[in-house]
């Protein structure tokens, strides 16, 4: 029977609940503050449109869902900077898979499959490289990164690639019960990265990988194993957005498809309270930091700010993430 | 009698509500070399921590030269010329002596740039003071460990120490370096410093020290002469009770033997080593620090690899490629460094203890109530002081913690446990807690080994004890004759071929 300490229980639930719950008052307060904005500005109610919030969690949801995977990536102590380069390429093979396929909804299915096989696999390369070589993460995924956009512009000459299908982009635009598709996928993968970070053996087993790898070694932990899945992860997540992503534009530029996406991503898994040292993390947390990142830049569009600043305030409000994270 | 440099009044400490310190005064005499003795979980670190600036108190006065100081920092302690060289050195390994001595309060000539050639004059100066010859270039990993130690004493007297507290300096040392230290210690003395001496070795105590403070449990026991003093004294006032009563009566085991090895080589770690352990053995393994034996306990788990030698368990060959071989093999392990490789200290209590059992509560998905049922039983089989099981273990008092940790080991239902190290750093009822534990294991049929460096528990506990030096078995002791002259004559290579 557990001797109750009811100070220092008191102040540990309400730090962890405090914790846990700034990323959603941090979305509230973001909400109520472009509300507003958009009323100054002259736009009448236009941010509160659902056509607008709708836009907002579209917009969102093509990082968001490489944020999931990337959060596991974080969770276990690493960091990848090479998905915004790995979508590039995967999106480049995936739109010419779907091509030489004539472009039906046959073509789709093998296009998708193309491009979510195509992403596990390089991301389960880096997990490999990183774990067997015993090379930092950071390293490693720069030079992957460097890499995966060469290919990319490689295999496009540094120019386009269109999709000749015609299902492609209508599948890419459409929506069910009014809630495009995009957000409908990854709404399913956020259920499905939750349970598995919060009801399974891997869950586990990356948190105790990234907290204390040796800790996690000795307790008969496959500790590489459980790295490189979260590498397959996030590169498998990075093969969905893709095609959703390259659908709902219907070409896609192998110089700047996928740009910011590292950045984004690495961004909402912070903002939603996965610190950068690994060991633990939140899927819902992510998830609302994708939406803050997509919120903050509709506002900033609106209220008219240089779209050449927007990357300014995003890197601000990343950083100030970090700083509150480490005051709380 | 000459004058208090330093005097604590009424000191305490409390760690999240735990008084690990009660009220302490004492007086520290301006030239005198002071011994504080004390078992694990005494209160000497937190004491000199304290001192040192790496602690404040909870309650009571510091007062050096008889005006009450604000010691918050170890910076602070450092301008009243109380240094601290803890156990662990502090030093860097890549930068040279000189950089060491001077890191963080490096000399600038005019133009702001470092003021090399001054700081390894006064490198020098300091190191021929205390008849050390180390060249003040030379990188400190190429220095062993007794010029380290020198190193670390230099860096302290570089800025006029008057007060030098020494954790356990001895311990690594061997007898030549440790008269050698001793002599130096002498001639601070002399020079006027006054020393601290905190140290398990009794007989040096005696040796060294002017006047012995014994604390136990937190508190103040007595401040005495240390020629009034008697070595078995000492013990006896540091424990405050027989030995006896601490350690359950041993059992012999006679039955089938449950882990052979045989012939265990890691190049350059261990060599040959063979034993047999049984069904309801606890088998101890001695030795002094860095002999191998925590080597021995990593190359069963697999986590390093040898080059020669089998592993039977119930007679039956095993390959142990690493930790998840060895739970299946049914062999559990207890680490020596419970921070290190033992526990997650940013994980909850819950999550820890199953943390190697976590398939026996798969039902597709994590059964979370009979997880959690599991781990409370735990925490009420081994009387674990937790606010709950959600509670991560940093907030658990070391004792706590090691009983998650053995919770964990036990969770995976091991047939054989090798506990390394079972009660370092915590308190007493904790460790005849352990003590209780480990022996209701071997009753039910579990064969333990149990590594320590304690040697009153060694032979508390066990009924046979093996004896490691340099890598090697070198001695077997059984029965009556397990007694620590015995095994120490084995440890230090007095008896037995190497």
């Amino acid at each position: 029977m557990a001797v109750a300490l009811p100070q220092a229980r008191k102040f540990l639930l309400d730090r962890q609940r405090l914790q846990g719950l700034m990323p959603l008052v941090a979305l509230v307060v973001l909400f109520v503050v472009s509300a507003m904005i958009s009323r100054s500005v002259g736009y009448g109610r236009e941010f509160l449109q659902p056509g607008n919030l709708l836009n907002i969690l579209r917009q969102s949801s093509y990082s968001g869902i490489v944020a999931l995977g990337m959060t596991f990536v974080i969770i276990g102590g690493g960091i990848d900077l090479s998905v915004g380069s790995m979508m590039a390429f995967v999106g480049v093979l995936a739109v010419a898979t779907l091509n030489a396929g004539g472009g039906g909804y046959g073509a789709v299915a093998l296009a998708a499959a193309t491009a979510i096989a195509l992403g596990a696999a390089l991301g389960t390369a880096n997990g490999v490289i990183i774990t067997k070589g015993r090379i930092a993460p950071f390293i490693v995924t720069l030079g992957s990164m460097s890499i995966f956009r060469s290919l990319a512009l490689w295999q496009r000459q540094g120019g386009m690639i269109q999709s000749q299908s015609d299902v492609y982009e209508p599948i890419g635009s459409s929506s069910m019960l009014g809630i495009p598709t995009p957000v409908w996928i990854w709404i399913l993968l956020a259920v499905a990265a939750s349970v598995l970070l919060n009801r399974t053996r891997y869950g586990r087993h990356i948190c105790a990988v990234g907290s204390n790898e040796k800790v996690a070694q000795y307790s008969a932990i496959h500790v590489d194993r459980a790295r490189i899945i979260s590498y397959a992860i996030v590169g498998a997540m990075v093969g969905v957005s893709a095609v959703l992503w390259t659908a709902r534009l219907n070409s896609m530029s192998s110089t700047n498809f996928g740009k910011d996406v590292e950045l984004d991503t690495i961004a909402a898994a912070v903002i939603g309270g996965t610190p950068l040292t690994g060991g633990r993390g939140s899927i819902w947390g992510t998830v609302i930091g994708a939406i803050i990142l997509g919120m903050i830049n509709n506002m900033l569009n609106m209220a008219g700010v240089d779209v050449y600043l927007q990357g300014t305030v995003k890197g601000l409000v990343i950083i100030a993430a970090v700083l509150i994270q480490r005051k709380l | 009698m000459s004058p208090a440099l330093v005097q604590t009044v009424d000191i305490a400490k409390e760690f999240s509500s735990v008084r690990v310190l009660h009220g302490i005064s004492v007086e520290v005499r301006t030239g005198e070399i002071l011994g504080i003795i004390g078992e694990n979980g005494a209160g000497k670190s937190t004491l000199i921590k304290i001192l040192s600036g790496i602690y404040t108190p909870t309650e009571g006065r510091v007062l050096v030269d008889g005006r009450e100081v604000d010691i918050r920092t170890p910076e602070d302690a450092k301008r009243l010329g109380i240094r601290l060289i803890p156990q662990e050195f502090n030093l860097v390994a890549d930068l040279n002596v000189y950089e060491n001595v001077f890191l963080g309060n490096e000399l600038r000539g005019r133009a702001g740039l470092l003021d090399r050639k001054q700081m390894i004059r006064r490198t020098a100066e300091v190191l021929a003071s205390l008849e050390v010859q180390v060249d003040p270039l030379a990188r400190i990993d190429s220095l062993n460990v007794a010029q380290k130690q020198m190193v670390e004493i230099a860096k302290a007297l570089a800025f006029d120490a008057r007060l030098l507290i020494m954790d356990e300096p001895t311990t690594v040392l061997t007898r030549r370096e440790i008269d050698l230290l001793f002599q130096r210690m002498r001639g601070l003395q002399a020079r006027g410093v006054t020393l601290i001496y905190i140290s398990h070795k009794l007989r040096e105590v005696r040796e060294i020290c002017d006047r012995v403070l014994v604390l136990r449990d937190g508190a103040f026991i007595c401040l005495e002469e240390a020629d009034a003093l008697p070595v078995d004294e000492m013990a006896r006032r540091m424990v405050g009770r027989e030995l006896s009563q601490v350690f359950p009566p041993k059992r012999t085991a006679d039955g089938e033997v449950a882990l052979r090895v045989e012939g265990l080589t890691v190049p350059g770690v261990i060599e040959d080593v063979s034993f047999e352990l049984r069904r309801g053995e606890i088998l101890g393994f001695a030795g002094l620090g860095g002999s191998g034996r925590t080597e021995v306990a990593e190359t069963i788990l697999g986590v390093r690899r040898a080059t020669r030698g089998r592993i039977l368990v119930d007679g039956k060959p095993v390959a142990l490629r690493g930790p998840p071989d060895a739970v299946r093999a049914g062999i559990g392990y207890l680490s020596e460094d419970r921070q290190g490789s033992g526990i997650l200290t940013q994980h909850e209590l819950v999550k820890n203890v199953t943390l190697v059992s976590l398939g026996k509560y798969l039902r597709g998905l994590i059964d979370r109530r009979r997880e959690r049922a599991a781990a409370e039983a735990y925490v009420h089989r081994f009387s674990i002081r937790a606010s709950g099981i959600d509670t991560r273990l940093e907030f658990l008092s070391g004792g706590n913690q090691q009983k998650v940790s053995l919770a964990k080991s036990l969770d995976a239902e091991p047939r054989i446990l090798i506990v390394d190290e079972p009660t370092r750093g915590i308190d007493v009822a904790a460790k005849r807690d352990i003590y209780r534990f480990v022996h209701e294991l071997a009753a039910r049929g579990i064969s333990c080994i149990f590594i320590s460096s304690e040697l009153e528990e060694v032979i508390g506990m066990c009924s046979r004890v093996l004896v490691m030096r340099g890598g090697r078995l070198v001695g077997q002791v059984e029965g009556e004759h397990i007694t620590e002259e015995e095994i120490m004559f084995f440890a230090t290579g007095v008896k037995g071929e190497a």
